[in-house]
């Protein structure tokens, strides 16, 4: 089928992105115009940027679709998200504003006065971004697929076009206020279809769905040997500590004025994901009764997007598709660009110019090894997207989250509060973090022969592996006292000392 | 001859105090910006305040959201009970957490900046 309403909608959207992109490269010529705009960003708009940078596929589709196909249980996922950001307030806000770090690299570095640490953080970042984009990457191709008809490479191949040009010109994520304009076009995307289907559906006299057996039963087992308590619980731990460690995170707090405004811009966060939030259990319900079962071949992401066909049909169906299709768009695009950006700094620096100025002597421009980079950044989790099996998109991007809560977040949060860490021991928790993460995930992935415990723990690694990486960092810290860098508690009084008590030394003048 | 007044004591005459440090005291500011043993302690005062409140809510936190589950595996009726056509763990899990966790953030935002509003009265210039 063919929705030319639906394809003018995201072709709006994605040349919204070029343009504003293309009008990055005008505004922003040199890196202090980068960096200092964030002086004058309020709280509230601040506040509208994280949500449309952190609201992605994952919670535009895949949350619908999760609690459509398993059901109350998966309302634990958008408040994962949700408290991802009250942990983040409470742990490490105002101190990550006042560290001055623009990335996670820079902020390991900054703690540490490590190279080791500061590569392991680069080598992270990469992979739990591209991690991150595959399911963007993967949503947009079953969108362009469902209201076009085109082959299901198109849709990511669009995105990832588009997104390699906008970050290739001008770094689309320097403006703040295209992100935070994003925030309220999802919202609205959302929002407006769903109250109309709402109002039909009272209008229709407010039929019950019909419900599989345990879909509005918490915490029971959809199997024999499965643990729901464990499942649950891990995923929340992964997803509320996970939220810290992001690529994309870090870097819009360099946008607050201090510490304090820090703090603001994340109550404010919370109360627009939260509203946010209330909407896909609304599709994941009304879809219950438009599709008692699922045709075959058709995954449950796509539910939110065939809601308005379904119940309304005719013009009305095709404008309502037509929001969603553009607001879903707006959420790959918003999503992907933020973490490209990381991803794309972190190859120019680590990789490229070192290698550039080697091959050259120094004299290739520097931005020519950015747009190398962001060409990298963008192809390597299209051709991921492409080859693995779409494991639908809140579940891939939990991955990530799983990723990040068992490295950074151990990594930031004894950085923050802890002046006995060393640097063997912040290498140390990344390392076994992240390695015991990974390998329980891609078990998981590479093979179905562990059930029961084994096969819970391995699936959902974040109950045992956060604690596991803390340890190792506690741990081999304690033994390595020798090597807590000597800059620590300077970097602890810029940290914890509020703005208004003046600093002379300690304080770096950003 | 004998009604003169009898000699002054000799009266040894030093330098004044001009040189001396003034007596007021001063700022904690400088301690810690210069990590003195004394900032050292306005620091941890600092970071211990902020880190127990920090921990304070997680705690409620998780407390809350163990409450959950908890209630509906000992009372076993509320696994059905429907509030206003909802049932009530979708109510508890889609609607009410949302508004909490904002109300959750506020109060430790303030709390937060009181602590530091304090701590810089106290380690600022009188």
């Amino acid at each position: 089928m063919s929705h030319p309403l639906s394809l003018a909608a995201v072709a709006l959207v994605c040349l919204t992105t070029l343009v504003v992109g293309g009008l990055g490269l005008r505004l922003s010529r040199r890196t202090s115009d980068f960096y200092v705009a964030g002086r004058t960003v309020s709280p509230r708009l601040n506040a509208s940027a994280i949500g449309g940078e952190y609201l992605s596929a994952a919670s535009f589709l895949g949350v619908a679709g999760l609690v459509y196909g398993v059901g109350v249980d998966m309302l634990w996922v958008p408040v994962g998200y949700t408290l991802g950001y009250l942990v983040l307030l409470v742990m490490v806000a105002a101190p990550m504003r006042r560290s001055g770090a623009y990335t996670l690299p820079d902020f390991a570095e900054a703690r540490l006065g490590s190279l080791p640490v500061r590569r392991v953080s680069s080598i992270l970042v990469v992979a739990i971004g591209w991690l991150y984009l595959v399911p963007q990457f993967q949503g947009a191709s079953l969108t362009l697929t469902l209201v076009s008809g085109a082959p299901s490479w198109v849709g990511g191949l669009v995105v990832m076009v588009v997104i390699a040009a906008a970050v290739g010109a001008g770094g689309m994520r320097s403006i703040t206020f295209v992100q935070a304009v994003q925030y309220w076009v999802k919202l609205t995307a959302l929002a407006v279809p769903a109250f109309v289907l709402l109002a039909l559906w009272f209008r229709d006299g407010h039929p019950s769905p019909t419900v599989p057996d345990g879909w509005s039963i918490p915490l029971a087992p959809t199997a024999p040997d499965d643990h729901p308590v464990y499942r649950t619980t891990s995923t929340v731990l992964a997803l509320s500590l996970g939220t810290m460690g992001l690529p994309h995170v870090l870097v819009r707090y360099y946008t607050n004025p201090d510490g304090v405004g820090a703090r603001r811009t994340t109550v404010t966060v919370v109360a627009l994901l939260g509203t946010f939030y209330l909407l896909p259990p609304v599709y994941a319900a009304l879809g219950r009764l438009a599709f008692p079962v699922l045709p075959e071949g058709v995954r449950s992401d796509s539910v939110v997007l065939r809601l308005p066909g379904e119940l309304v049909g005719g013009l009305g169906g095709d404008v309502l598709t037509a929001m969603l299709a553009g607001g879903a768009f707006a959420a790959f695009l918003s999503t992907a660009s933020g973490l490209t950006m990381s991803v794309t700094g972190v190859l120019d620096q680590e990789v490229l110019r070192p290698r550039l100025a080697r091959l050259t002597g120094g004299d290739a421009p520097g931005v020519r090894g950015f747009r190398f980079a962001a060409v990298a950044a963008v192809v390597v989790p299209y051709v991921v997207s492409r080859a693995s099996e779409p494991l639908g998109a809140a579940t891939t991007v939990g991955l990530a989250f799983a990723v990040a809560a068992a490295t950074f977040a151990p990594l930031i949060m004894l950085g923050v509060w802890w002046r006995r860490l060393s640097t063997a021991g912040a290498l140390a928790g990344l390392v076994v973090g992240g390695g015991a993460t990974v390998a329980a995930l891609g078990t998981t992935m590479a093979t179905d022969r562990f059930t029961g415990w084994p096969g819970a723990l391995l699936a959902d690694p974040g109950l045992w592996a956060v604690p596991l990486a803390f340890a190792t960092a506690v741990v081999v810290s304690l033994a390595t006292p020798g090597r807590v860098p000597a800059s620590t508690t300077r970097v602890l009084v810029r940290l914890h000392t509020p703005e208004r008590v003046r600093l002379a030394r300690s304080r770096t003048h950003d | 001859m004998s009604d003169l007044p009898p000699p002054r004591e000799r009266v040894r005459v030093t330098s004044s105090r001009r040189g001396a440090s003034p007596l007021r005291v001063r700022a904690a500011a400088r301690d810690i910006d210069e990590q003195t043993a004394l900032g050292d302690v306005y620091l941890e005062g600092l970071m211990r305040a902020q880190l127990r409140l920090s921990l304070a809510v997680l705690a409620l936190t998780l407390v809350g959201l163990a409450a959950l589950p908890v209630l509906l595996l000992l009372v076993p009726a509320t696994r059905s009970t429907t509030v206003a056509g909802l049932p009530f763990a979708w109510l508890v899990l889609g609607v009410v957490v949302y508004p909490v966790a904002w109300v959750l953030a506020r109060w430790y935002a303030r709390a937060s900046e009181r602590i530091e509003a304090d701590f810089a009265d106290v380690v600022e210039d009188p």
